[in-house]
């Protein structure tokens, strides 16, 4: 199985298109960040010019960690379409060169042969994300220094204090890493479909878009289904940047607002992994390769 | 706001006999702020807006004569009501410009204090009307309510301890009222729509407070001009 | 000995029967040509020797083993090239030789890649990425792939196709060396039947899903027999006569529709006359000159059939 795995991380990793992924986050991130530190606080001035009326505010509020928080924002939405690129190339793009038949005439289940591509593809994800964390995190601490973390939702703002942040960025990433795993998962899901991998990579987008805007639209009847939709719970990474108050309205440090609401959406996200996963070795399975 | 100051002029008209009689209570509180001329105090903050999370910090205040404050958080970002933090009783009990009224007597906290209510003479001063209830035994400012021009109504109460002999307080907390907090979704990028849990009917209750707790004070040590920048 | 044993083999794509009760065995050692016209149900057959696809029922036994139950030990002895023999482009042919060595199952030292590579005559262009490839050597690359692990059974189909006539000769006697001097078993399919007819021990061939015609090369080929097409009101009914009779064992096609049969040419009057005496009603009686006369018109009246699967 190892081998199985090292043998399709080492197919992800010699061709070039995976490397656009990267490339292109290194090319994002870094203009954000050169963006943001010519004029960061005309931004931050921006996004919080309704409590600047009422309010001072001393020390730095366009800090890395803040800077991390924009990104991940900006990113995380965008993100799946790189994942897509690849997870939903895996089968199809195998169908597609024709190495698919080659590859199953060899002496290894289907089951493992699926399970090592999507632990190939998980792989790749979660290297995805590291350089994602790594730049943004890492390279706008160091570009942007530390403070507490002043966060404006869209009915309140939440302070975090500095020495409260780093493990919420831990949990975020993790959780992040879920989410890019259900769109791996889905991507690599509608890859077993087709023999060539524009039809997988549009529909797992396909997908995602309009999920995420039936989970974004506020209207009354969207909002009863929207609980049903794993995009709602994919942008649950953000619940770890909210905390408690306690009786005199005092944050409590290390707190989490909604641990539950973290626990249930991940949950879901894992239900989702698993059953694309599972749909996956099943559909794998049964399939006549023709191609 | 126009119709209550007029109010205010009216009744300032019907009491002004007695308006005289406080000058003198407020030279006295004067003489005493007076013998400060700088501190640098140390104590904890707490802002207290529902729509705010912000954890307790520790902070470090400046005061210079004749009225230069600064409040500096110990690290991390120090969210204060605009204008508000820095209204101090050296700006606000000033003899000099403005007139004084005699408002009557309460108790507030089980100490007699009198009521009396300042309108600037100058137009164009920053602070409209300010009422103050002054323990008239001690000299203390114990309350203080301050409309300015700018930033609305602000109330601060002070509680006094060791440092009473130079008025000035262990504890102030200022209340003022906060403007509805509402911002766009496409600003703040937030796209989820989770954020009912907060509880609405807590976000309607528009006061907001910051507490300040002295530990220590540092009196007349000199202050550089440099920490005021 | 027989090492591959198919048996009711049938594949239904819808309503289509791409292979339809297909039977027949291939012999240790044997190099075993299999023939038919595209779309006879070629690709499909050989698609499920290798797993790829799934029989709609049938049995295949390899080894003397079920197919289903005992993949990975088969899978591990037989080497492959389907179709074009696609690799990786963007991976050189050293590294995409290794890469399937070890999903074979093999750990393959340097020394054994390069003697396949000088082998299949790739040794001099291993390092070259296989997208500047030609054709034939892509070929050569899948025959590479196919022989790495060392298996003893190779499956080729259509290893010929879009070679040049050098390209042709290099596969036939790579073919023949691996037959008789390595003792591999080799199952090669074809639309030509002079392609096979040098180099095949034993011939199969399939038209529309079913057999046509089974046996070994030295007696099909035989030029003293001639082919013999029979055409009656009763097909079945003849059928039933011809097993009954001495002519029983000349009858190579098991279609019901169609009667073929081997048979010496001076045995033809006799055939006939037995047919007659025995109530079949005779349409046509219909001699070829040859298997390859025989083949080549089976391939022209069908080359309007529908070509689903190759």
């Amino acid at each position: 199985m190892l081998t199985l795995i090292r043998i399709e991380l080492y197919k992800i990793f010699r061709r070039p298109r995976t490397y656009i992924a990267f490339a292109a986050i290194t090319a994002l991130i870094t203009v954000i960040q050169v963006g943001l530190s010519i004029d960061g606080e005309a931004y931050a001035d921006f996004v919080m010019q309704t409590i600047k009326q009422s309010f001072d505010f001393e020390g730095k509020l366009l800090n890395g960690y803040l800077v991390c928080y924009i990104l991940l924002q900006l990113l995380l939405v965008h993100v799946p379409l790189l994942i897509a690129l690849i997870a939903a190339d895996m089968i199809s793009g195998e169908a597609n060169l024709g190495t698919l038949r080659l590859l199953l005439t060899k002496p290894i289940s289907r089951t493992r042969f699926t399970l090592a591509k999507f632990a190939a593809a998980a792989v790749y994800t979660f290297l995805l994300l590291v350089w994602i964390a790594f730049l943004s995190l890492v390279v706008s601490v160091w570009i942007f220094g530390t403070d507490d973390l002043f966060i404006v939702k869209s009915s309140y703002a939440v302070q975090l204090a500095e020495d409260d942040v780093l493990w919420r960025y831990a949990g975020a990433f993790g959780y992040a890493l879920l989410s890019m795993l259900t769109v791996t998962a889905l991507g690599f899901f509608f890859s077993h479909f087709a023999s060539n991998s524009i039809g997988p990579i549009v529909a797992t987008m396909s997908v995602i878009v309009f999920f995420t805007i039936l989970s974004t639209m506020g209207i009354p009847i969207f909002q009863k289904i929207q609980p049903y939709l794993f995009t709602t719970h994919m942008v649950n990474w953000k619940e770890f940047f909210d905390q408690q108050v306690d009786a005199d309205n005092i944050a409590i440090s290390g707190s989490l607002q909604n641990p539950e609401k973290i626990a249930r959406s991940a949950m879901i996200l894992i239900l989702h992994i698993a059953g694309f996963l599972a749909a996956s070795v099943w559909v794998f399975r049964k399939k006549d390769v023709l191609t | 706001m126009r119709i209550h100051l007029t109010f205010l002029i009216l009744l300032t008209t019907a009491v002004v006999s007695q308006a005289q009689d406080m000058m003198p209570l407020l030279r006295k509180v004067r003489a005493r702020i007076d013998k400060v001329n700088d501190y640098v105090a140390e104590g904890k903050m707490k802002t207290d807006v529902v729509f705010i999370k912000a954890p307790l910090g520790k902070v470090k205040v400046y005061f210079k004569k004749p009225n230069r404050f600064r409040l500096k958080k110990d690290g991390g970002i120090s969210v204060l009501p605009k204008g508000g933090v820095s209204v101090n009783m050296s700006g606000i009990v000033n003899p000099n410009d403005v007139t004084a009224l005699d408002a009557g007597e309460t108790t507030l906290s089980g100490s007699k204090v009198r009521i009396v209510k300042l309108l600037p003479i100058s137009d164009e001063s920053e602070i409209v009307l300010s009422t103050l209830y002054i323990d008239e035994e001690k000299l203390l400012v114990r309350k203080a309510v301050t409309t300015t021009r700018e930033n609305g109504t602000f109330e601060v109460t002070m509680a006094y301890g060791q440092y009473a002999e130079y008025a000035l307080p262990d504890k102030v907390v200022f209340s003022f009222n906060t403007r509805e907090y509402k911002i766009p979704k496409g600003i703040t990028l937030e796209f989820e729509d989770g954020e009912k849990a907060t509880g609405n009917d807590k976000l309607k209750n528009k006061k907001g407070r910051v507490e300040l707790t002295y530990e220590r004070y540092t009196i007349n040590q000199g202050l550089s001009d440099s920490v005021f920048k | 000995m027989s090492i591959i044993n198919v048996n009711g083999l049938t594949k239904q794509f819808g309503s289509i029967a791409a292979v339809n009760n297909l039977s027949f065995s291939v012999e240790k050692g044997s190099v075993c040509g299999f023939l038919g016209q595209n779309g006879a149900g070629k690709s499909t057959t050989i698609r499920m020797l290798l797993t790829l696809i799934r029989p709609t029922s049938g049995s295949i036994e390899i080894f003397g083993h079920n197919l289903l139950t005992h993949r990975s030990e088969i899978l591990k002895n037989i080497g492959a090239v389907i179709e074009k023999p696609d690799v990786y482009p963007y991976l050189s042919a050293y590294d995409n030789l290794k890469l399937f060595a070890r999903l074979s199952g093999m750990k393959p030292t340097a020394a054994r890649l390069k003697d396949i590579l000088e082998l299949v005559g790739l040794a001099d262009r291993a390092r070259d990425k296989v997208k500047i490839y030609s054709q034939g050597m892509k070929q050569r690359l899948g025959l590479a792939i196919a022989l790495v692990h060392d298996p003893e059974i190779i499956i080729l189909d259509e290893p010929t196709n879009g070679l040049d006539p050098q390209g042709i000769a290099d596969i036939r006697n790579l073919i023949v060396r691996l037959s008789r001097d390595l003792k591999k078993t080799v199952l090669v399919s074809s639309h030509l039947l002079s392609e096979i007819e040098q180099m095949a021990t034993h011939v199969l061939i399939i038209d529309k899903g079913r057999k046509l015609v089974d046996g070994p090369s030295a007696s099909l080929f035989d030029p003293s027999k001639t082919i013999v097409e029979l055409e009656t009101l009763d097909p079945s009914f003849t059928r039933q006569q011809i097993l009954n009779s001495p002519y029983g064992g000349n009858l190579m096609d098991d279609r019901d529709s169609s009667l073929v049969l081997q048979i010496n040419r001076n045995e033809i009057p006799g055939l006939s006359r037995h047919l007659v005496t025995h109530g079949v009603d005779l349409v046509r009686l219909q001699p070829r000159h040859s298997l390859e006369d025989y083949f080549l018109q089976i391939t022209n009246q069908n080359t309007d059939a529908d070509t689903y699967t190759d």
